[in-house]
């Protein structure tokens, strides 16, 4: 019997048994939806966080000169400790950066902190005041909805001047024009230049609930301690040009540092590539954890089909009987049963694998963790299915093959 | 009696003989006694005999008739089918000959329930490896054969006894055997259909069919132009009636 027959008449017994059929496959049918649900989260992550996480915390070609590294995973007490001891990076220290570059680069200042903003009487808290300087909305990308950044003399005068983020530009001046409108910082007022374009939202998080003053505007004193900086951005047109203005960076800071060639560098220099070195900490955790649970499931997927299949031939000990008397030889008993198998695994797999589909297709709408599909995860369900089945067949095949015909036909 | 040739060890039968058993002998192990169900039945068929095989429960005709149709193999003795010593082949090829020279009635017609009667028919033509669209265009000249040609869709239980027993027939002739092969085909059917049956059968053997049939019944065995009667695991008579 060639297999294509097999796997008709496979087909032709499940649709007599849709609800066993559907029953035995349940297993299969978890392990597979799992799998393609769990590698869809991961998967989705892993592309959100290169291209969207990775990219609007830090940026492309850009590294940040920090006390220490911002974005941190696993870090023991000890670490932490010497960590904190280290210099800040001081007005002077951003300054020689600038200065000492002569690699083409944009360079700011850059610091941060939550803070309170009013206008009219409606109160915005917990809004990311961020002190920086001009080139700050070119190394960020940032393009602007109304109004213009801050200009190069207002960073360097320290004028008291803000953009807004698009949320906070929203809460404060519903219907009314914001430019040219004084808000109040931490109690200090401000004249608005310009709204940031929606940045949207990184894991539920808004990116527009933030303001951006000139580094040296009074700004200065609600962010950081006096003439100290959290970071200062360096943006490079390309990579090489972004490693190497790291090494010139890496030489001011170390003679600014006063260190001596065995010491190790006291500051931090943080690319997108760091930030990701955090993130596929976490995923090596799930895709060590997601085989162990679908390894399981898929196991006792394939003891509940051997078993149904150890049904089907005592049930149909007879019509293996008939077969054979009409000439099926021991193969041919054997292929069908395990096509069955198989077909019956394959298509709960197949269900699974579309659920799957279904489940990351829903993550990806109602919640704010990215899911995408990941083709490989597909093949590897169809592929866990078949072998399932076969493997689960192979002992209940192998025993109706076996069937003596006169027994089978003298079964009731 | 009729008399064949005298048939040695070592001897190939003659080209008329279909079946040949020499000294055709069946032990069974149960539990610690053994049974010997056959005790050399020695028993030439010619091509296009319609012989009725007889006996009663425990003479050894079931053993016989598995033994005939490939089911089983003997523990001694020798059986050729259409010229070929099948007594002492293996597993795959008596499945072999079983598909090409057998064609199989059973008393309770032993069609698939699910397949239609169109299907039911084609199945020995599955394991011969036939192509779809030949195999249905064979299954459906068996059908109309036997006179079910405008029965092909239904299944099993959507048919009478008698034409079940017809498609059992016709699954039976589609792979054109060198026997039919009928184990008490009329005993799960009433009288009117068993006449239409043996009727049938009658037909078959006019058209050259080589018929082979056992049977408890006499009136059934009536039907052939020859009965053998095992009794005890050996040939108690063996006699040619006018048909």
């Amino acid at each position: 019997m060639p297999l294509y027959e097999a796997i008709r008449l496979a087909f032709q017994t499940i649709r007599a048994q849709k609800l066993k059929s559907a029953f035995s496959v349940i297993g299969v049918f978890i392990g597979v939806t799992f799998l393609i649900a769990a590698v869809s989260i991961v998967n989705g992550m892993n592309r959100y966080m290169t291209d969207k996480f990775a990219g609007s915390l830090v940026g492309v070609n850009t590294f940040h000169l920090r006390q220490r590294p911002d974005i941190n995973f696993n870090v023991t007490d000890s670490v932490w400790r010497a960590w904190r001891r280290r210099p800040r990076i001081t007005f002077a220290d951003a300054d020689a950066v600038s200065k000492g570059l002569t690699v083409p680069a944009l360079t700011s200042w850059f610091s941060e902190d939550q803070g309170t903003v009013e206008y009219g009487g409606k109160v915005a808290k917990g809004i990311d005041l961020q002190g920086a300087g001009a080139d700050y909305f070119a190394i960020k990308n940032y393009n602007l909805a109304e109004g213009r950044p801050f200009s190069p003399q207002e960073a360097k005068a320290g004028s008291a001047v803000v953009v807004l983020g698009w949320d906070l530009a929203q809460k404060l001046f519903a219907g009314v024009d914001p430019i040219g409108k004084t808000v109040r910082v931490q109690g200090l007022p401000y004249l608005v230049v310009g709204v940031i374009e929606q940045q949207g939202s990184l894991l539920g998080m808004s990116l527009d609930k933030f303001l951006v003053a000139p580094a040296t505007s009074p700004i200065q004193r609600d962010v950081n301690p006096p003439h100290v900086v959290d970071a200062v951005m360096v943006k490079a047109t390309t990579v090489e040009g972004m490693n190497a203005a790291m090494d010139q960076v890496e030489g001011i800071m170390r003679s600014r540092h006063h260190l001596r060639p065995s010491q190790d560098d006291n500051f931090a220099m943080e690319t997108a590539a760091g930030v990701l070195d955090f993130w596929n900490g976490i995923s090596r955790i799930m895709f060590a954890v997601g085989p162990g649970i679908v390894t399981v499931s898929l196991v006792v997927g394939g003891i509940v089909i051997m078993n149904i299949m150890l049904m089907a031939v005592a049930e149909r000990t007879r019509e293996i009987g008939v077969r054979k008397s009409l000439g099926a030889r021991r193969r041919d008993i054997l292929r069908q049963f395990l096509a069955e198998s198989a077909t019956l695994a394959v298509a709960g797999a197949s269900v699974g694998i579309l659920t799957g589909i279904l489940l990351s297709v829903i993550i990806n709408a109602a919640t704010p963790l990215p899911a995408s599909v990941a083709p490989w995860s597909v093949i590897t369900g169809v592929i866990l299915g078949a072998g399932v089945g076969i493997v689960a067949g192979v002992y209940p095949a192998s025993r109706a093959a076996r069937l003596d015909p006169i027994t089978a036909l003298r079964q009731e | 009696m009729t008399t064949h040739q005298e048939f040695r060890t070592g001897d190939t039968p003659l080209p008329d003989i279909v079946i040949l058993t020499h000294k055709l002998a069946r032990e069974y192990q149960m539990g610690t006694e053994l049974v010997r169900a056959l005790r050399g039945v020695s028993l030439q068929i010619r091509r296009n005999e319609y012989v009725a095989v007889m006996g009663p429960s425990g003479s050894g005709k079931s053993t016989f008739m598995n033994l005939v149709g490939c089911l089983d193999t003997p523990t001694s003795g020798e059986y050729w089918l259409n010229g070929q010593k099948v007594s002492d082949l293996a597993d795959d090829a008596l499945a072999r000959i079983r598909n090409k020279e057998i064609g199989f009635v059973f008393q309770t017609f032993n069609l698939l329930p699910r397949a239609d009667a169109l299907h039911n028919v084609e199945l020995p033509l599955v394991y011969a490896g036939m192509r779809s669209a030949e195999r249905r265009a064979k299954a459906a000249d068996a059908l109309t054969r036997v006179g079910l040609g405008d029965r092909m869709t239904h299944r099993p239980n959507e048919l009478s006894g008698g034409q079940r027993q017809r498609v059992a027939i016709a699954r039976a002739l589609v792979n054109d055997p060198s026997i039919l092969l009928a184990d008490e085909p009329t005993g799960n059917l009433d009288s009117a259909t068993s006449n239409e049956i043996m009727g049938l059968f009658k037909e078959l053997h006019r058209q050259g069919q080589t018929v082979v049939m056992v049977t408890h019944e006499p009136d059934i065995a009536a039907n052939a132009d020859r009965v053998v009667t095992l009794r005890d695991g050996l040939i108690h008579s063996d006699q040619k009636q006018a048909a």
